[in-house]
């Protein structure tokens, strides 16, 4: 503790001669950053607040969006993040578990497995948007057609389950690397004690590590849910509709989006000026949602790093 | 496994549905490997040009519009976003008090919670128009505005990292500097970025992959006209921004369907070269930062 105090007071001193242009730079980089952050905030906030209503967000939209609400682009969404959440939590924290509890750290599999996550973070939404069509539509999909359905058209077109599945690999990484994060943050000690008491390994990891685990798996969980409501890359061809006058009900319905609902609005309607009240809302409306989401993930996250260092 | 399965499958079907290109007869006559990188016409004056046409009589099919396009927009990008994230990674492991730390590092996490389509929106309804009036472009959607809006973008990638290592660089090499009687400009700028120069760098390659894959800003914000020019005033239409505005209207099967997928492939292969590289490079400081520690 000395040590460390003897080490600031020179350097406070210092502050006054050498250090104040570059913590100056460095602290205006900073400002200008979340200064930017700020001015988005508050050009959506100013732009929407005034049309987001009770009314804004339980109708169906009219005129080609330039009246009426969203809500079937929120249902869709949440429907969408639901399929998705099903998909990609659970493979994720079994990847998760078996990389850290199971594999050994320097196996070759091992190292391939974390290799192809971190690639597969990287890969642009585009491509998976082609994959989805590649794979899930024209691939998967016609398959079920040609087996179940002698080739009537039911699953090989876009639709909501394509798009959640798709959306699901994209997420897998960010799942993955939060549940890992918690698996580490769990002592030694608890794992040796369990063991040593006679448990198996797969008792100690069901009854010992995962519930450990869960703030770790939710914060990925939560923090997949709002990448997934946000992306729209992946889904322009994988099961979004610019207009659908049903909500969703079956997996293979096509599905409204508000991503989608606010690339449309801005870039196909006839006349933007008009759309700008619902396209500013809609904006609100979406960055709330993925906001809300991120705080819960950030906070939950904060918690198990805390835990992590003590 | 799934991860791996998922990358090889990835791979596999972008991969077979842009094949075509190079096996297909009927593809290869109205769209080749050849054409996509070398010129396809010619000005007036005899001067070879590159046209990316896909929807006419005669489709034109060069990728150099689209990769001169996305290089633009990347650039910007990366000059708005580079200075700005590692200055602010430096602030925050260096300069500031303990307790703003705590607040900074989220609060800049939290732009990486915008989505990119709301970013896009942004773009081009104030972010364009801004620009338009400081330096009035002739096109309101150009490279500099794809290109501020895509630096949004990445801001959050190239700081997190940036911020990883600094924060990774051992104690003792900052305390041995500063009892030497080293300022703290003195220390970082001589001891410290030198030790974290690699994961800086790292950063800003894993940064760069992301601008170039990013979808949904360039789509709204960039004009999506392909043209090729060395002004960065000019509209351009990147290669993402052509295979989420054609892909929903080709032909299945047409050369210009099969073409898209080629770009996808291609898309894929830059960006997995260029996170390998840059995992590669943070996987090493990981173990380097772990060795010097103890």
């Amino acid at each position: 503790m000395s040590a460390a105090i003897s080490v600031r007071t020179p350097s406070r001193q210092a502050l006054f001669t050498g250090d104040l242009p570059l913590s100056i730079a460095t602290g205006a980089a900073v400002l200008v950053i979340i200064a930017m952050l700020v001015v988005i905030l508050l050009e959506v906030a100013k732009g929407g607040a005034g049309t987001v209503s009770w009314a804004f967000l339980s109708t169906a939209p009219s005129k080609g969006g330039l009246a009426g609400g969203i809500w079937p682009a929120i249902y869709g969404t949440v429907f969408l993040v639901l399929i998705m959440t099903i998909a990609a939590v659970p493979v994720g924290a079994a990847t998760a578990i078996y990389l850290h509890e199971y594999a050994r750290a320097d196996a070759l599999l091992t190292r391939l497995v974390r290799t192809a996550v971190a690639n597969l973070a990287g890969v642009p939404s585009i491509v998976f948007g082609l994959f989805g069509v590649g794979f899930f539509i024209e691939t998967i999909g016609s398959g079920i057609d040609t087996a179940f359905y002698g080739g009537s058209l039911f699953y090989g077109k876009p639709a909501i389950i394509w798009a959640a599945l798709t959306l699901a690999l994209l997420t897998l990484p960010v799942v993955i690397v939060a549940t890992e994060e918690a698996l580490r943050a769990i002592p030694r000690e608890h794992r040796e004690g369990s063991l040593a008491l006679g448990a198996t390994r797969w008792q100690t990891i069901a009854r010992v590590i995962l519930p450990q685990a869960v703030p770790g798996i939710l914060t990925g969980s939560i923090l997949a849910i709002s990448r997934g409501a946000g992306e729209v890359a992946p889904i322009l061809f994988t099961g979004a509709a610019y207009y659908l006058p049903f909500l969703p009900a079956h997996p293979t319905d096509q599905f409204m989006h508000l991503g989608y609902h606010v690339f449309v609005l801005a870039t196909q309607s006839p006349d933007v000026n008009a759309a700008l009240p619902n396209l500013n809302a809609t904006v609100l409306v979406l960055l709330v949602m993925t906001f809300i989401l991120n705080i819960t993930a950030i906070i939950i996250r904060a918690r198990v790093r805390a835990r992590l260092r003590g | 496994m799934i991860a791996i399965l998922s990358i090889i499958l990835i791979f596999l079907f972008v991969g077979r549905k842009a094949l075509p290109v190079f096996t297909s007869e009927r593809v290869r006559q109205t769209a080749s490997v050849r054409e996509f990188f070398t010129h396809n016409g010619e000005t007036p004056q005899g001067e070879p040009t590159y046209i990316w046409q896909p929807v006419s009589e005669h489709p034109k099919y060069s990728f150099i519009p689209l990769i001169i396009g996305t290089l633009k927009a990347t650039i910007v990008a990366m000059l708005v976003s580079v200075p700005l994230a590692l200055l602010a990674a430096l602030y925050t492991t260096e300069f500031a008090p303990r307790r703003l730390r705590e607040y900074i590092k989220p609060t800049i996490e939290l732009l990486a919670g915008i989505p990119s389509v709301v970013l896009g929106f942004f773009a081009l309804v104030v972010l364009a128009t801004w620009l338009q009036r400081v330096f009035r472009f002739e096109m309101r959607l150009n490279a500099v505005v794809a290109g501020c809006a895509l630096g949004l973008a990445i801001i959050p990638v190239v700081y997190t990292v940036a911020e990883d290592t600094l924060t990774a660089v051992p104690r003792a090499l900052r305390e041995a500097s500063l009892a030497l009687g080293a300022t703290r400009s003195q220390t970082l700028l001589r001891v410290i970025l030198p030790a974290a120069l690699p994961g800086v760098f790292a950063g800003i390659v894993l940064g760069f992959g992301r601008a170039i894959g990013e979808t949904m800003v360039v789509l709204m914000a960039s004009g999506n006209a392909s043209i090729v020019s060395g002004n960065l005033a000019d509209s351009i239409r990147t290669m993402t921004a052509s295979i989420a505005a054609e892909l929903a209207e080709v032909v299945y099967g047409s050369a210009h369907y099969h073409t898209l997928f080629a770009i996808g492939a291609l898309l894929f292969v830059i960006t997995f070269i260029i996170n390998f590289f840059g995992d590669i490079i943070v996987g090493r400081i990981n173990t380097r930062m772990r060795g010097t520690a103890q």
